[in-house]
């Protein structure tokens, strides 16, 4: 039982890392219907913007909580900014050709991030600066969870409410949903959609390098290539929701978190190995993809944004 | 019609001009100008400190030697090549190396998976190889060219079951191990073999592959069998990782590692999480002997940091094959291989070098614990055949005295069965004053 708990929250805490990347993913289909496969890579550029904020403004020398405020929200803003310019330059000029010109595209763009970062700091794992004071507490018998966990749960779903009022209760938000329903029609009611455009990426980018951030307070390795596979992970999290649905997203994330984990600790038992782990993300998509293309939430009639 | 021809003659033409390279490359294999020597490492993928140090050795060695006048004469060029740490562009920065810029030797690599994907090459060129660190027994089956300057992971994995059963006390031990790793595989292998042997149990075991980012699905299920020790034969990128990550979840049982720990980045990884785990390694920066002391010094005075078994065993490798070209007379590839597995009580760093008739060095290991960023000697233990030189502390005070330590029946001998003179049969020396 113990165990299974502590699965649970293991599980839970990759999960919601995929949650948050994989609202990014799902808040640029619902508005532009593009599947941008740079995404990934700003939760790398997250993690490393956070990286370098925390060495030049001192803050690596050791835990505290200031400076893991700074450098998280630091982070959001510059990947919101990043974010922000490769709509701008990669995806606004092209948006009025065939989406498929997009998808290439933002695969394109994906390889020049990864490659820039390679080649200007190279391909060995960098260490992350531990900016919490690690602690573990126990709860149900022998549960552990450690502060790095609480504050991945606490942040995620802080930002996720947020999200949440941004969209169902500002103005802008009311922008956003007009212009994921119709594009045109939202732009001949006086909608200024690239703005609003814009600021989608804004938004989901700042989502995806808190998530960079806070996985690396978590697993303090970071390298230029860390946002394949986890953006990969984030985008099956995303359709296995529902793509363009937000709740979907956040569901998505945690049950592949959860799967992933659950292979890893029970998998043996029954003899699948736990290199498996990347494999079952990819089953899943497989098999909703067969069975339920919409996603476990996702409706034609889903609010969308 | 024009333009074939025209690019016909261009590809002949730089075929010429690679054809004459060849021929009077930098190497050549004659007897004046610089002796040409390859070194290829991991200096830029998830290795990298691994390759970065081995290399700060060779060179280190290379400029010592040519300091003092060289080989007969000659000076030493190196040349290095960056493999990222993938054994298939090992294979290509080796093949590189040998056809165009015609090296004597070769030097390489410290992960035994990409020493196994280059060595096929050497032996087919007729190249010689010292590898300064794989310790997997498969590589220098390869061939009669390749041959190393360290021990093996028969030797070291039972190193480590010994510490765990005899010194810890441990009944109860789980393993994680990379899973895609031949090192990993090979010690898994044989702390396994040599810690059921010592009436031990394996409890738990757990794969990771490369890369991976989170582990603490398999620590939880570590964790819920409650064992005295978590073996963990990995690469420092991902133990400290696995270390941190164990800590988060509360587990206080000591990891017990190999050489592939020893890192600088380890620390910056695991931290504090590290304190209390111990490793088995090549040599000890804290040896008190005037050879390694001088070694760690000159060291830190280039580099600028402490050595650390790689540079030791990348100081070894060079000087061992300075000293093998020395003897051979030449840097003709038979007479040099044949030199190389010659060599006996060669005094290096990381102890005194013979090698076996199958081309591994016998050493012994020490035992380090890790203590607030700190490798802590705790003891040496030694190969079956050889023993404790005339220590100057008496080992008496400890309560295993070698005489009464169990001798291991060596390792199952599997398709890598281990070298004779390095199965698994240790003697222990201790400090006088062992900090445990």
């Amino acid at each position: 039982m113990d165990t299974f708990v502590q699965q649970l929250i293991n599980g839970l805490t990759i999960g919601a890392i995929y949650a948050l990347i994989a609202l990014g993913y799902t808040m640029v289909y619902g508005i532009l219907r593009l599947i941008n496969f740079a995404h990934g890579d700003i939760y790398m550029v997250g993690a490393f913007v956070g990286y370098f904020l925390a060495f030049e403004l001192g803050f690596a020398a050791g835990p505290s909580l200031v400076g893991l405020s700074v450098v998280l929200i630091g982070s959001m803003i510059a990947a919101a900014l990043v974010g922000m310019a490769i709509e701008r330059f990669a995806y606004r000029p092209i948006r009025k050709y065939a989406r498929m010109t997009t998808l290439i595209t933002a695969i394109g763009v994906s390889l020049l991030i990864e490659n820039l970062f390679v080649a200007r700091l190279g391909a060995a794992p960098r260490a992350f600066p531990q900016l919490l004071r690690e602690q573990s507490y126990t709860l149900f018998g022998n549960a552990a969870i450690s502060k790095s966990q609480i504050l991945i749960f606490a942040v995620s779903v802080a930002l996720m409410v947020l999200l949440q009022w941004v969209i169902f209760k500002t103005k802008v938000g009311t922008a956003m949903r007009a212009v994921s329903f119709n594009l045109n029609s939202a732009k001949l009611m006086g909608i200024n959609t690239d703005f609003i455009i814009s600021f989608t990426f804004a938004l989901g980018s700042a989502l995806a390098a808190a998530g960079g951030v806070l996985t690396a307070q978590y697993n303090p390795q970071i390298d230029p290539l860390m946002g394949i596979i986890t953006g990969l992970k984030a985008f099956v999290a995303a359709v296995l929701g529902g793509i363009g649905n937000i709740p979907g997203a956040v569901l998505g994330g945690l049950l592949i978190g959860i799967a992933e984990t659950f292979v890893v600790g029970y998998g043996q038992n029954v003899g699948v190995p736990t290199t498996f782990r990347d494999a079952v993300a990819f089953a899943i998509l497989i098999l909703v993809l067969l069975f339920r293309p919409t996603g476990l939430l996702g409706s034609t009639v889903q609010e969308k944004v | 019609m024009k333009r074939i021809l025209l690019s016909l003659g261009l590809i002949a033409s730089l075929l010429f001009v690679f054809a004459c390279e060849r021929k009077g490359g930098p190497g050549a294999g004659g007897n004046s100008g610089p002796i040409v020597i390859g070194y290829y490492g991991d200096l830029s993928g998830r290795t990298s400190n691994f390759g970065q140090s081995t290399k700060n050795g060779v060179e280190m060695a290379a400029d010592e030697i040519n300091k003092a006048g060289g080989i007969n004469g000659r000076q030493i060029t190196i040349l290095s090549e960056d493999d990222e740490g993938r054994p298939e562009k090992a294979a290509t920065v080796v093949t590189k190396l040998i056809d165009q810029d015609r090296v004597v030797a070769l030097l390489g690599e410290v992960a035994s998976g990409n020493t196994l994907a280059a060595a096929p090459k050497a032996q087919a060129a007729k190249v010689p190889m010292i590898s300064p660190s794989s310790t997997n027994p498969a590589v220098t089956q390869v061939g009669n060219y390749i041959s190393r300057v360290c021990f093996i992971d028969p030797f070291q994995g039972a190193v480590m079951a010994k510490f765990a059963a005899n010194t810890l006390k441990a009944k109860k031990a789980a393993i994680m191990l990379d899973f895609n790793s031949p090192y990993s595989r090979g010690l898994t292998e044989f702390f396994e073999s040599s810690f059921t042997k010592l009436g031990g149990q394996i409890v738990n075991k757990q794969s990771y592959t490369q890369g991976d980012r989170d582990y603490k699905g398999q620590l939880t299920a570590i964790r819920s069998t409650n064992p005295d020790v978590i073996y963990v034969p990995g690469y420092y990128g991902e133990v400290g990782v696995i270390a941190k990550q164990a800590k988060q979840l509360d587990i206080k049982a000591p990891m017990l590692g190999g050489d592939g720990w020893d890192s600088t980045q380890l620390w910056d990884l695991g931290g504090d999480a590290l304190n209390g785990d111990y490793i088995s390694n090549h040599y000890s920066v804290d040896d008190p002997s005037p050879a390694i002391k001088k070694f760690v010094a000159d060291y830190k005075a280039r580099y600028g940091n402490v050595p650390d078994a790689l540079a030791a065993l990348g100081y070894d490798a060079m000087r061992v094959l300075a000293d093998s070209i020395n003897r051979a007379g030449t840097t003709e590839g038979p007479k040099l291989k044949d030199a190389i597995a010659a060599t006996k009580d060669f005094a290096g760093v990381t102890g005194t070098i013979s090698l076996d008739k199958d081309r591994n060095a016998v050493k012994p290991a020490v035992v380090l614990k890790l203590q607030d960023k700190k490798y802590v000697y705790v003891e040496t233990i030694y190969p079956e055949g050889m023993t404790a030189p005339a220590a100057p502390a008496a080992p008496a005070t400890s309560g295993t005295s070698p005489a009464a330590a169990p001798v291991l029946s060596p390792a199952k001998a599997g398709a890598a069965a281990p070298a004779k003179a390095a199965s698994p049969a240790v003697t222990t020396k201790k400090p006088a004053a062992s900090p445990q």
